[in-house]
């Protein structure tokens, strides 16, 4: 157990060290898009008013699934392939599964961290804070939770399969599709002309962490049943961990 | 001080079925077998270990000797839970390494070939993080943490972060760490690759130092001088089994006469051979091409010998090397290649 919190203080001490910077990478990204669609192109009235509405969770789930994704997943892979640096901590002594758990929790921090200070700017941003209220405060605590250890798992999934040459291709062809298929400027029910398109996107995560966010934050807006987003993200928490911690282990030992 | 604990192996064994791990520092092992044409799924299988059993004592400056690729950082990946075997038993005092991976853990204390450094960090929180992982307390990892800077000469920089540090200073950095939670058996695996002379020297000082303190070390090298310098004990391994094992100066009296005379001859080399072969004091003359290799019982005396026998062949000598006794020449006894090839 010690050793476990040990490996947590040094990934804190880390992300500590590199706050600023880490901030940035998380903020800046939304935060245009807040403004760009939230207030320019809503106040020429080039989107119809309302739709901050739909954009704010959406942004919200985008914000929790990349910081989750990029804390876990690039550390991840740097240390397992060029510098090796992770080879210190699978000496350390706990089982080495302990190590992968370690890492989902600390994205899972990472993205509370993350999601505490986006929410708040992208209320204020938004014109008229986009109808959104925390009536149900239970479900969007566990629903937030859902989505940080979806986002952490993913990370680590990627982070033990990618190799560090990859890592344009990442972007380009797995996070660029997940975030403008993820239903997070637009509602899943948006896609229904294009009904093979509506259908494929269910495999994608971040859709669930959209509209499960839209579902507890801004509930007047359409959105898929809390009750089935909850459902279908516990299913692929417990998916994605499994496999991400297989991912891990093959890749720890040779 | 916690006394050594020793190390046992038995029959181990390790096939590749991918690439080698970059730190099994094993990437130009030689191919094993590979499958039949026949299989659609045709993979190169490379055989690192061809069952290898070593003991080495509690309290001993042990030494794996052996040309790249030969097994050594294997071996050493296995002992240190980084290399699953794929069979044979691989024990770190009462604990078989496969079985009871935590426990085992907590006796080593490893030193990679490449340095393996946190890079985020600085040179004394990665020893401070490294003993908290072992559960040491704060006080005491500080004070540890400063002892050890100071000894590796690193206090100067101890705040600043490892990435603009040269690879002798990462090195350094790297055995300070290893060193942290008192581990019982120290494992090194090359570990004056890219060191300057000073450092090395200072090194093995420090290598020696803790040995007395009584713990088990480990070393692999390629490095004939330091694994005479530092070991009581050899393994001598080449593509994956034990070819000799013993003191370094028993080791060097098992090479026939002692002295390795090494000669190229324009022409004639086995004609050459055969006179030599009847001179009293020449132990073992082999040939290999155009060259001898003569194992006798001295060295610069026999040069007259080899000349006239040279002549007598109507043969020139182009070209001669005399070497004491030495491990070099041992392992090129045993394998007919030179260790550094």
């Amino acid at each position: 157990m010690s050793a476990f919190l040990a490996l947590l203080a040094r990934d804190a001490h880390v992300a500590r060290r590199n706050f600023v910077p880490l901030m940035l990478q998380t903020m800046l990204q939304p935060m245009l898009f807040v403004f760009v669609f939230g207030q320019v192109m809503t106040r020429s009235g080039m989107m119809t008013p309302g739709y901050e509405d739909f954009l704010l969770p959406g942004i919200m789930a985008i914000t929790m699934m990349m910081t989750g994704i990029q804390a876990v997943a690039m550390p991840l892979i740097s240390e397992f392939q060029f510098t090796k640096e992770i080879e210190d901590r699978l000496l350390a002594p706990v089982n080495i599964q302990w190590l992968a758990v370690e890492k989902i929790v600390a994205g899972m921090l990472q993205t509370a961290v993350a999601g505490c200070v986006v929410a708040p700017a992208a209320y204020l941003l938004i014109s008229g804070g986009a109808g959104a209220s925390l009536k149900r405060p239970v479900e969007a605590v566990v629903m937030a939770l859902l989505v940080a250890l979806l986002s952490s798992a993913v990370g680590l999934l990627m982070g033990c399969s990618v190799g560090q040459t990859q890592i344009g291709l990442l972007f380009s062809l797995v996070l660029a599709p997940m975030i403008m298929f993820g239903c997070a400027y637009y509602p899943w029910s948006a896609l229904a002309s294009f009904p093979i398109v509506q259908k494929l996107v269910l495999l994608n995560p971040l859709v669930y962490a959209s509209e499960g966010l839209r579902g507890v934050l801004t509930p007047h807006v359409e959105h898929m049943p809390v009750w089935v987003v909850m459902l279908v993200l516990a299913l692929m928490d417990a998916l994605i961990v499994a496999a991400g911690l297989n991912q891990f282990m093959k890749k720890a030992v040779g | 001080m916690a006394a050594g604990a020793g190390i046992r192996t038995v029959n181990l064994c390790k096939v590749y079925t991918s690439p080698p791990p970059a730190a099994s520092g094993a990437a130009t092992l030689t191919l094993g077998p590979q499958r039949g044409p026949g299989l659609r799924n045709k993979k190169v299988e490379i055989q690192a270990l061809a069952g290898l059993s070593l003991e080495v004592r509690p309290g001993e400056i042990f030494g794996l000797l052996g040309p790249n690729g030969a097994g050594k950082s294997t071996t050493a990946g296995i002992l240190t839970t980084r290399i699953r075997p794929t069979s044979g038993e691989a024990w770190v005092g009462d604990y078989e390494v496969w079985r009871d991976q935590v426990k085992a853990k907590r006796l080593i204390g490893v030193v990679q070939q490449r340095p393996n450094l946190d890079f985020s960090l600085t040179a004394r929180e990665i020893l401070q993080f490294h003993a908290a992982y072992f559960g040491i307390g704060k006080a005491e990892r500080n004070k540890l943490s400063s002892e050890l800077l100071e000894r590796f000469q690193l206090t100067d920089r101890a705040d600043e972060l490892v990435r603009g540090y040269s690879g002798g200073m990462m090195q350094r950095v790297a055995i300070a760490r290893a060193m942290m939670h008192h581990p019982r058996v120290l494992f090194l695996d090359e570990p004056s690759t890219g060191l300057d002379p000073q450092t090395r020297l200072l090194l093995w000082e420090i290598i020696r130092e803790y040995n007395a303190e009584g713990t088990t070390i480990l070393l692999t090298t390629h490095n004939m001088e330091e694994a005479d310098a530092l070991c009581g004990r050899i393994a001598i391994i080449d593509h994956g089994k034990m070819i000799a094992l013993g003191t370094p100066a028993e080791l060097k009296a098992s090479i026939p006469g002692g002295y390795l005379l090494r000669a190229r001859l324009s022409l004639g080399a086995d004609e050459a051979a055969g006179r030599l072969r009847n001179e009293a004091g020449v132990s073992e003359v082999q040939v290999t091409g155009g060259r001898l290799d003569i194992y006798a019982d001295r060295g610069g005396a026999l040069v007259g010998l080899l000349v006239s026998a040279a002549s007598a062949c109507g043969a020139e000598l182009l070209d001669l090397e005399i070497s004491e006794p030495s491990l070099e020449n041992l392992f090129l006894h045993h394998t007919g290649r030179s260790l550094r090839q």
